[in-house]
């Protein structure tokens, strides 16, 4: 069964608290040299069928519709991803 | 009059409202979020909690419940529709209310009796106060950071819209939010839809209502604040006017 996975990230103008709170437990633990770190959402969406440009159609809607709010998120990225892929995963 | 109160799985307050709703001398109707039926209700109330446990985003499963159709459709038909920290997330997510929340800028859960300015008294919910009075109330909550877009504020300073700003006097807060409780926008505790008919905000008025069960107000016996009644009793007279 193919997969999309549907890539969600808070806006660039918008703060992201969660992505903060990561960049400052970073140094604690050692982990040096990274300046900031903001914390976006994946979604793997199992699709019945084959994906083509229609399933694509529908599940971009999906993803700006319910997996995103477009006032303060969006939609970076939307993969279909192959089986030999999920092999290796 | 009939007020009703809308109940999802996950809800916490909504037998505070309709508490609240019955103190104003109101009846009070209590609504189911898989119900596509409003029961003739008057006015709507969403009230605060973590509807479908906030999983995705704060209201972002909620506003696709068989209710939200209903109150969506009363609300653009002119029903008076109060959303109330949860409810206010619900709100925004059905476009009846522009802007969204966000995680607190503190990153943390914050939970005071929060004072408010009172900007816009002209609302279906704000009628009984007074322009710029400060009210307090109690504010409990983790995704509380109202954002929107710089053009979004500009039009909701513009035309009034901003109905609650969050106000000095609260006895305790993180460092650099004395005031601003999570960091939103302008200051922004509450705004209403173009109308007045739908108002929301993230500090709980049902929660202020009755005496010995509400705020502490400075200067005076602890537990005696009651001004979150305005917001029912508002609504109430603007059903019969």
């Amino acid at each position: 069964m193919p997969r999309v996975v549907v890539h969600v990230m808070p806006k660039p103008e918008i703060l992201d608290p969660q992505g903060k709170a990561v960049a400052g437990a970073l140094p604690r633990l050692g982990f040096d040299g990274i300046s900031s770190v903001r914390q976006g959402k994946r979604f793997e969406l199992e699709v019945d069928g084959t994906v083509d440009e229609a399933a694509l159609a529908r599940i971009r809607e999906a993803a700006e519709t319910l997996l995103s709010n477009p006032v303060i998120e969006d939609v970076v990225a939307i993969d279909v991803a192959d089986e030999a892929e999920r092999g290796e995963a | 009059m009939r007020i009703g109160v809308v109940t999802f799985p996950g809800t916490l307050d909504d037998r505070d409202a309709l508490r609240a709703v019955r103190l104003a001398g109101a009846e009070g109707v209590a609504l189911w979020h898989g119900d596509d039926d409003l029961q003739d209700v008057d006015a709507v109330i969403l009230p605060g909690g973590f509807s479908y446990g906030d999983y995705l985003r704060a209201g972002a499963i909620s506003r696709f419940a068989p209710v939200m159709e209903k109150v969506v459709d009363a609300a653009h038909g002119g029903m008076p529709v109060l959303g109330i920290c949860n409810g206010f997330q619900i709100l925004c997510e059905s476009h009846l209310l522009p802007g969204s929340m966000i995680k607190n800028a503190h990153r943390a859960f914050i939970c005071r009796d929060q004072p408010l300015r009172v900007e816009n008294n002209r609302t279906a919910w704000t009628t009984a106060y007074d322009a710029d009075q400060v009210i307090r109330i109690p504010l409990k909550n983790q995704d509380g950071q109202f954002v929107a877009d710089q053009r979004t504020l500009e039009e909701l300073e513009a035309e009034g819209r901003v109905v609650f700003r969050y106000a000095e006097g609260a006895t305790h807060g993180p460092e650099g939010f004395e005031t601003n409780p999570n960091g939103s926008r302008h200051d922004i505790a509450g705004i209403t839809n173009a109308y007045g008919n739908v108002v929301g905000l993230m500090p709980h008025p049902e929660h202020a209502v009755e005496a010995g069960f509400g705020p502490d107000e400075p200067g005076r016996a602890t537990r005696t604040g009651v001004d979150g009644l305005g917001f029912f009793t508002s609504v109430m007279r603007s059903l019969v006017a």
